[in-house]
């Protein structure tokens, strides 16, 4: 027990107050230092590229946080049976999920290139599109990009966690409602769904934590571009404390940012604690 | 769960309908072999990619299917500025000091929070919970000016560190519920035979709680293997990158054209660690994902 507390009390408590004490700094790189209290976070309250970098990390977090939970429980409805097909189909859809985000993030990258891309050919193949798109000129474009190619990499995530939920309900509720006839559809919505809400809440908060913390897909594909319109809260920290070298003002953001997340974690770790108290 | 209560129609009615089965299962079947499709072939088609010629590969537009069979560029990456070897050195020994110390650290922490009940249980706890509640991203910064003044950047143990603070809840968990899992008659039987506690651990409760073990190693494996941030801001010198900041480079090339082929057998060197120990051990990977996420 002990080598655990020191090492998080090493690692990462000391960090924290270093942290919470360089936020009040305008320390860089050169130097500085100089105490300046609370004037980093009242910089940050009128700095306009951390306000649109924050908007944008809540819209992707907002877009695609349901794509991945409707997909993910379809995914779960499809293959919770166990023949060798849907066995084959579950292991396929969750494969991207041990890949690493920046290897997904090159892959896809390379899929979407307007001259070597295959995302493009195929689209064009298929008529969809006249010629090939150049997705990371246009801020939509490159956001649909992301959230596509980060659908593929962690929707197998969502799907595993929901078969696990769908398997624990007791199947005797699920055979009494077969036999007072209740349909498949009307199971699914009126026995799966509300049963498995907790389990719904929980993949749902650990997906919308990831996506507010998304640095690796945006660095990769989109580089915070074009004109600086895709940066994440992450990447925003980033290029303040490794690129610009203001490291008081990147810890003053960090702060903000271990508070939004401290909002989410605690409520994940709230329901984590009822469900074991179960 | 029987599979018939969730089968797409209750039996007795589906024994009417024997068509309307036949199918719905057509149909369940047409679409998991879509998904099957949809979900396999990027990374089929950058394994195809891969064996391209260069030339091939960079074609515009391009060819579903190598016109060739081709291991230039793998033998590019091979040789890409200090060489593959070295870049998978590194990662691979960053993630064996992970798996070390988390095992090392994790199984003791488990074990006491299994077994022993003592004062400060609930501090200790909320300790142990804070690498999940302030993000790592957050922490880099002090971090990195703490490794440069004691040395610890561009090493692989000073990314170790990060990549086992971000491993350690998890671990500890897990290894907690494996300890936990193991039935108390054990232990007083091993008390009985006079086992002290350090040997109750070492002889009866690491053997037991060895799939928990398994599942720690292979999650502080993966997750350290594609890490990319802390290697990204820790490791700068083009000796000590790992494999996912390999790939990056590999993109930004020599002279600023993208390398798609080389880029291609990159990508696919990288994954192969990832999806041989995945499927090997599938069944712990599962098991571990589901405790560490809502146990």
């Amino acid at each position: 027990m002990a080598p655990a507390l020191i090492f998080v009390g090493v690692f990462v408590l000391v960090p924290l107050g270093q942290l919470i004490a360089m936020s009040m700094t305008d320390r860089s790189l050169l130097g500085g230092g100089r105490f300046v209290g609370f004037g980093n976070y009242i910089k940050i309250w009128n700095d306009a590229g951390f306000w649109r970098a924050l908007l944008f990390t809540v819209k992707y977090t907002i877009v695609l946080t349901p794509i991945l939970m409707i997909l993910g429980f379809g995914l779960a409805l499809l293959t919770v049976d166990n023949t060798p097909l849907k066995r084959l189909t579950r292991t396929v859809a969750f494969l991207p999920v041990v890949i690493g985000l920046s290897s997904s993030s090159l892959l896809w990258f390379w899929l979407f290139d307007e001259q070597v891309g295959l995302l493009n050919k195929l689209l064009t193949d298929l008529r969809v599109i006249a010629q090939p798109m150049v997705w990371f000129v246009s801020a939509d474009l490159a956001f649909w990009a992301v959230v596509i190619s980060i659908t593929w990499k962690v929707v197998g995530f969502g799907m595993v966690l929901f078969i696990a939920g769908i398997q624990s309900i007791n199947p005797e509720i699920m055979e009494a409602a077969v036999v007072d006839g209740a349909r498949y559809w009307a199971r699914v919505f009126r026995i799966i769904l509300p049963l498995s809400r907790r389990i719904i809440l929980l993949t749902t908060l650990i997906s919308a934590i990831g996506s507010m913390l998304a640095f690796d897909q945006f660095y990769i594909m989109t580089s915070g571009g074009p004109r600086g319109q895709t940066f994440t809260a992450v990447y925003w920290i980033y290029q303040n404390s490794f690129v610009s070298f203001k490291l008081g003002y990147g810890a003053a953001l960090s702060i903000v940012l271990t508070l939004i997340i401290l909002a989410f974690s605690t409520l994940q770790i709230a329901l984590t604690a009822r469900s074991e108290a179960k | 769960m029987t599979s018939a209560a969730l089968a797409p129609d209750d039996p007795a009615v589906a024994a009417r309908r024997p068509r309307q089965l036949a199918r719905t299962a057509y149909l369940t079947a047409a679409i998991s072999i879509a998904v099957i499709a949809v979900m396999g072939a990027p990374i089929v088609l950058s394994a195809l990619a891969s064996i391209k010629t260069a030339g091939d590969a960079s074609a515009s537009p391009p060819h579903y299917l190598p016109s060739a069979l081709s291991f230039e560029n793998y033998a590019k990456v091979f040789r890409f500025q200090a060489g593959l070897a070295t870049y998978v050195g590194n990662s691979a020994l960053v993630a064996l000091i992970v798996i070390a110390s988390c095992l090392a650290i994790a199984a003791p922490a488990g074990y006491g929070l299994a077994r022993f009940a003592m004062r400060g249980k609930e501090i200790a706890f909320l300790v142990l919970l804070a690498p999940i509640m302030i993000p790592y991203q957050a922490i880099l910064t002090p971090l990195y000016l703490d490794f440069a003044k004691i040395g610890l950047v561009n090493t692989h143990l000073g990314l170790a560190i990060v990549h086992t603070i971000l491993q350690l809840p998890f671990s500890i968990f897990l290894m907690r519920s494996s300890f936990e899992a193991i039935p108390r008659e054990i232990e007083e039987a091993a008390v009985i035979d006079g086992c002290s506690s350090w040997k109750r651990l070492t002889r009866v409760f690491l053997p037991l709680a060895t799939p928990g073990l398994v599942t720690v190693a292979l999650f502080a494996f993966i997750n350290s293997w594609n890490e990319f941030l802390a290697a990204l801001i820790l490791m700068s010198r083009e000796t000590s990158f790992t494999v996912p900041i390999l790939l990056v480079s590999v993109r930004q090339g020599h002279f600023g054209a993208v390398d798609w082929g080389a880029l291609q057998a990159s990508v696919i060197i990288s994954i192969i660690p990832c999806l041989g120990v995945y499927l090997a051990l599938q069944r712990y990977y599962i098991s571990g994902l589901l405790s560490g996420a809502v146990k």
